[in-house]
C-alpha cells in the first residue's frame, strides 16, 4: 500500500481523536511564538501542568458523568469544601496528614454516592440534584471557613502534594535524573506495549497499519513523551500532581477501555433501555459513576488545597464548568454513550493552555473569557461536524 | 400537463463508499397508487428523501419533476410547499400536544400575529372528517393508540394540501384491523385526486391496494409494473425483489424431535402499577427441547408484556407466578439472572431497546456475554473481534467490518446483529419478540433458517409474532394470548387463520 495514502487514510478515519491533538499542539505553538519561548520554557510548562490537575482529575470523572447522560454541578463546591475540612482537621485536630486524605476521599465518595442514590434510586434529574448540592455545599464552605477566613496549612508533607516534586537521586547540571529514569521506563514500556498488541493482532491475522506507519508511530509517540520529560527535567522534575494525574488518566483509562465495567457504561450511556435488558443494572453503573466522581472530587479539592497550602471561601467556585468544558472540548457527546478519558485530559490542557499562555501574552482578562468560549463552541462544531462522516 | 405528476428521472445519490441510488428512474401516474417495494437497503428510504428535500439538491444528481417542472428543493418545507408530504414509520407527532395543535404544527392559522385557535379547531374537526376519525381535537396525542396517531399524520398531511403523498410503512406497527381501514382510507383519497406512494414489505397490501408498483434492487430500478393490466402474483413480486425465486418462505424442518419441558411459566400474573391495571392473567404455558412455540395474538393482547414478566421485569411490574428452567424453579429479579439461567429475549424494538446503535457490531454482540471474553478482569478484545466476525459470517450480516456502527446498517442486518447477541449468550430459550418485523423477505428467509438450524441445535424458541402466515409456517405449537389471557392452545396440525383470530378476537 502507498505510504502517503494510508497516512491520509488513518488521518480521515480518526480525524475527531486526533483533531484535538493536533489543536494542542497549534496552541502550544501560537503561544511559543507569542512569548519569545517563554511558553515553552521548563519552569513555564512544569507550572502549567500542575495548574491543571485539580481540573484534569474533574474532568476524568465528569467523562464518564456525561457518557451516562447525566451532569454534575456539585462537585466545584464539594471540592471546596472538602478542602476546608481537611485544612480544619489538619490545623484545629492536627491530625496525620494520611488520615486527613482517606477522611476526605472517603466523604468525596460517600456524597458521590448520595447523588447517585437520589439521581437512580429517587428519580431526580441529574441537573436538579447537583445543583442542590452545589448550593448546598457552597453553603458548607462559607460555614466552614466563617470566623476563620482563608485556613493556612502549616503542614509541608501536605502542601508538597500540590507543589513539590519526586525526590531525586542525583541532580547533574540542573538535570533531574529520576524523572529521565522514568522517561525513559515509559518509552520503553510504551514500544514493548505496542509491539505486544501488534503480535497479537497478526496472531489473530487481522489486519495492522504497514510497518514503516508502526514505526513511525512508535518514534513519534516516543519524541514526544522523551520531549516532555527532557523539559520536565528541566526544572525539578516531575511534580507529585503529575504524578497523580498520570495515575489517575492510566487507571481510568484501562478502565474504560479494557474492562466489562467500563464497557457497561459506556453501553448504559449509548441506550440505557438497551443495556438494561442485556443484563446491565443500570442504577449500580450510576451509582459507580456519581461514587468515582465524588472521589475525583475530594483529589480535586485536596491537590487544589494543597497547592494554595491554604483553604479560602471561595475554593471550588466554578470547577464544575472548566470540568465540564474540558470533557467537551475533549470531544464528550452530550447524547451520551461516547467520550474518552485521554480526550479529556487534552481537553482540560487545552483549556489550561489557553490561560497560561494568554496571561503571558499579557492578553486582558475580558478578552480571555471570550476566547475560551470560542474555543469551546469551536471544538464542539468541529465535533458534531466530524460526528456524522466517521465510518 | 403530462400523464405523471412525478417524475424523478436517473437520480443517484452516493455516500460514502455506498452508491446508494444507481440511476434511479421512477415514475408516478396522477391519482394512482403506487407502491414502491425492495429489500432493505434496497434505497428506497433514499429515494424518497431525495424527493421530499431530506436530501438537497446538488447532494445528489439527476431531476425531479413534480406537475412539470423541475423542482430544486433543499429542505423539507419546499418540497411540502409543492403538496408533497411524506409520513415517516416513525411518527413525527407530538406527544404532549393535542391532535388540532399536531396538525396544525409548522403552519399554523393566524389571525394577525396570534394564533386563531377556534379556526384550528375548527378546520382541525374538518380534517379528521375527511379521514374518518371520530375523536375529540383537543386530546393529547399520547392517549391515542398507533393506528389512531397514524390518521392524525394523514390529517395533518391533508390540511397541507397534500397533492403526493408519501407513506412509509404505515402498517407496520398496525394489527390487522388498523391495516385495513388505512388501506380503505388511502383508496378513498385516490378517488379524492391525492397521489400516493407506498413504501411496504407486506406484499399482501401491496397487491390489494397498488395501481403501479416499481421494485428497487441494490439501488437501482428493476422493474414497474402495472397491475392495472397485468396480472401480478407475489412471487412475481418477490422474484424481482431478491433476484431469484424463493419457492418457500418457510422452510421446513424435517425430524422433529422434542425433549423435556425446558421453559415453564406457571400462572403468571402481572400488575402495571403505572397503569393501575393488571396486565397478565394466570398465564401458564411451556416450550420443550429443540421446539419452537408460536405466541398469537393482537396488538396489545399482552404477549411482549409477558415476555418482558418473564425476562427479569425490566418494566418492574409487580409479577406473581412460577417459572422453571430445566425443571427447577427459578426466579427473575432482574434481566441479569433470566440469562444466567439461559434464558434470552430479542426485543421487537431493536432500535429502541435492543441495540446501541452509536457503538459498532461487535461491541453490541458481545454485550449481554463480555464475562466470557475476560481474562484476568480484561477485555481481550482480538477474541472479541474474531467472535463477533463468526457471527457475522454465519448470521450473513452485511457489513465492511465488524467495527461498522449498527446504526448505519439495514433493518434487517440490525436484527441480525441483535440475534447474534443473544446467541452468543448462549441461551437455552430464546424469547423473539416479532422477529421479522419491517425486514425484507429475503432477511425474513435468512432468519427462519436460522431458527430452524437453533432448534435443531437443542434450543428452544419462543416466537411473539403478529404475523399470522409466520406463525403457522414456523411454529410447532402454537398459543393465542387475548386480554392479558392465554386463551388457547393449538398442536400446528390443528392452527388456522381462522381458528386463531376467532381465539383472538373473542
Amino acid at each position: 500500500m502507498d505510504f502517503l495514502y494510508e497516512v491520509k487514510q488513518l488521518l480521515k478515519q480518526n480525524i475527531r481523536e486526533y483533531g484535538m491533538y493536533i489543536a494542542l499542539a497549534v496552541i502550544m505553538l501560537i503561544f511559543t511564538f507569542g512569548t519569545g519561548g517563554l511558553f515553552i520554557s521548563s519552569r513555564n510548562i512544569s507550572n502549567l501542568i500542575n495548574q491543571t490537575g485539580y481540573i484534569a482529575v474533574l474532568s476524568v470523572g465528569m467523562t464518564l458523568v456525561i457518557v451516562i447522560r447525566h451532569i454534575d454541578l456539585s462537585v466545584g463546591y464539594v471540592a471546596g469544601f472538602l478542602g476546608a475540612l481537611i485544612a480544619i482537621l489538619l490545623t484545629k485536630y492536627a491530625l496525620p496528614v494520611p488520615l486527613v486524605i482517606l477522611i476526605a476521599l472517603a466523604l468525596g465518595l460517600l456524597i458521590g454516592l448520595f447523588n447517585g442514590y437520589l439521581i437512580s434510586g429517587v428519580g431526580i434529574p441529574a441537573f436538579v440534584a447537583t445543583l442542590a448540592g452545589m448550593l448546598a455545599f457552597r453553603g458548607a464552605l462559607l460555614l466552614a471557613t466563617e470566623g476563620t477566613g482563608t485556613i493556612i496549612i502549616p503542614q509541608k508533607s501536605f502542601n508538597a502534594i500540590g507543589n513539590g516534586y519526586i525526590p531525586d537521586i542525583a541532580n547533574i547540571r540542573g538535570v533531574h535524573v529520576l524523572t529521565i529514569i522514568i522517561g525513559t521506563l515509559a518509552i520503553l514500556f510504551y514500544i514493548y506495549s505496542e509491539f505486544k498488541t501488534r503480535k497479537n493482532k497478526l496472531k489473530y491475522n487481522f489486519e495492522v497499519i504497514s510497518k514503516q506507519m508502526f514505526v513511525l508511530k512508535l518514534i513519534f509517540i516516543s519524541a514526544i513523551i522523551a520531549y516532555v520529560t527532557w523539559i520536565l527535567s528541566g526544572y525539578n522534575g516531575l511534580s507529585w500532581t503529575v504524578v497523580i494525574v498520570i495515575i489517575v488518566v492510566a487507571l481510568y483509562h484501562v478502565i474504560t477501555t479494557k474492562t466489562s465495567l467500563g464497557r457497561h457504561i459506556y453501553a448504559v450511556g449509548g441506550n440505557p433501555e438497551a443495556a438494561k435488558l442485556s443484563g446491565i443494572d443500570v442504577n449500580k453503573i450510576t451509582l459507580i459513576v456519581f461514587g468515582s466522581m465524588g472521589l475525583l472530587a475530594a483529589l480535586s479539592g485536596i491537590l487544589y488545597t494543597a497547592r494554595l497550602q491554604s483553604a479560602t471561601t471561595t475554593a471550588g467556585t466554578l470547577f464544575e464548568l472548566d470540568a465540564i468544558a474540558a470533557a467537551y472540548v475533549g470531544g464528550v457527546s452530550a447524547a451520551g454513550g461516547v467520550g474518552k478519558i485521554t480526550g479529556s485530559i487534552v481537553g482540560a490542557l487545552v483549556m489550561a493552555s489557553l490561560i497560561n499562555g494568554m496571561n503571558l501574552m499579557g492578553v486582558g482578562i475580558s478578552y480571555q473569557y471570550i476566547i475560551r468560549g470560542a474555543v469551546l463552541a469551536a471544538a464542539v462544531i468541529f465535533d458534531v461536524k466530524t460526528r456524522n462522516k466517521s465510518k | 400537463m403530462s400523464d405523471y405528476i412525478l417524475e424523478m428521472k436517473n437520480i443517484t445519490k452516493t455516500f460514502p463508499g455506498v452508491k446508494a441510488l444507481d440511476n434511479v428512474n421512477f415514475k408516478v401516474k396522477r391519482g394512482e397508487i403506487h407502491c414502491l417495494i425492495g429489500e432493505n437497503g434496497s434505497g428506497k428510504s433514499t429515494l424518497m428523501k431525495v424527493l421530499s428535500g431530506v436530501y438537497s439538491y446538488g447532494e445528489y444528481s439527476g431531476d425531479i419533476v413534480f406537475e412539470g417542472d423541475v423542482q430544486k428543493f433543499s429542505h423539507i418545507s419546499d418540497s411540502e410547499k409543492v403538496g408533497i408530504v411524506t409520513i415517516y414509520q416513525e411518527l413525527a407527532l407530538i406527544p404532549e400536544l393535542t391532535v388540532y395543535e399536531n396538525i396544525f404544527l409548522g403552519h399554523e392559522i393566524k389571525k394577525g400575529r396570534f394564533i386563531d385557535w377556534e379556526e384550528t379547531i375548527v378546520r382541525a374537526k374538518e380534517m379528521l372528517k375527511k379521514v374518518r376519525l371520530n375523536i375529540n381535537p383537543s386530546v393529547k396525542i399520547k392517549d391515542l393508540g398507533v393506528g389512531m396517531q397514524q390518521l392524525v399524520e394523514i390529517a395533518k398531511a391533508l390540511s397541507k394540501n397534500v397533492k403526493l403523498l408519501i407513506l412509509d410503512e404505515p402498517t407496520a406497527a398496525l394489527n390487522e384491523d388498523d391495516s385495513e381501514n388505512l388501506l380503505k382510507l388511502i383508496k378513498e383519497l385516490k378517488e379524492h385526486g391525492v397521489t400516493c406512494i407506498l413504501i411496504s414489505h407486506k406484499l399482501k397490501e401491496v397487491l390489494e391496494v397498488a395501481d403501479s408498483i416499481t421494485v428497487l434492487r441494490d439501488g437501482k430500478t428493476i422493474c414497474s409494473l402495472d397491475a392495472t393490466k397485468d396480472e401480478i402474483t407475489e412471487n412475481i413480486i418477490i422474484k424481482n425483489m431478491v433476484g431469484r425465486e424463493i419457492d418457500d418462505i418457510y422452510p421446513k424442518r424435517n425430524n422433529k424431535k422434542f425433549g423435556e419441558k425446558v421453559l415453564e411459566v406457571k400462572n403468571l400474573n402481572a400488575y402495571d402499577t403505572n397503569l393501575g391495571r393488571e396486565i397478565l392473567h394466570d398465564v401458564s404455558f411451556n416450550v420443550r427441547k429443540g421446539e419452537i412455540v408460536g405466541i398469537a395474538g393482537l396488538m396489545g393482547s399482552g404477549r411482549t408484556e409477558l415476555a418482558l414478566s418473564i425476562f427479569g421485569n425490566s418494566k418492574g411490574y409487580r409479577v406473581n407466578g412460577e417459572i422453571f428452567v430445566n425443571g427447577e424453579k427459578k426466579k427473575f429479579l432482574k434481566p441479569k439472572d433470566a440469562i444466567k439461567a439461559g434464558v434470552a429475549y430479542v426485543t421487537e424494538d431493536r432500535k429502541g431497546n435492543g441495540l446501541i446503535l452509536i457503538d459498532d457490531i461487535k461491541s453490541n454482540i458481545t454485550l449481554a456475554n463480555l464475562k466470557s471474553l475476560c481474562e484476568k478482569g480484561f477485555i481481550n478484545e482480538n477474541e472479541e473481534i474474531k467472535v463477533a466476525n463468526e457471527y457475522k459470517a454465519s448470521l450473513k450480516i452485511k457489513a465492511p467490518s465488524v467495527e461498522q456502527k449498527v446504526g448505519n446498517l439495514s433493518g434487517g442486518n440490525q436484527q441480525k446483529v441483535s440475534l447474534g447477541k443473544w446467541l452468543f449468550a448462549r441461551p437455552y430459550v430464546l424469547i423473539l419478540d416479532e422477529p421479522t418485523r419491517g425486514i425484507d423477505v429475503g432477511a425474513k428467509y435468512e432468519i427462519y433458517t436460522l431458527m430452524n438450524t437453533l432448534v435443531k441445535e437443542g434450543m428452544s424458541i419462543v416466537m411473539i409474532s403478529s404475523e399470522l402466515p409466520e406463525v403457522l409456517g414456523m411454529s410447532d405449537r402454537v398459543y393465542v394470548m387475548s386480554e392479558g389471557r392465554i386463551v388457547g392452545e393449538l398442536p400446528i396440525e390443528e392452527a388456522t387463520q381462522e381458528k386463531i383470530m376467532e381465539l383472538a378476537t373473542n
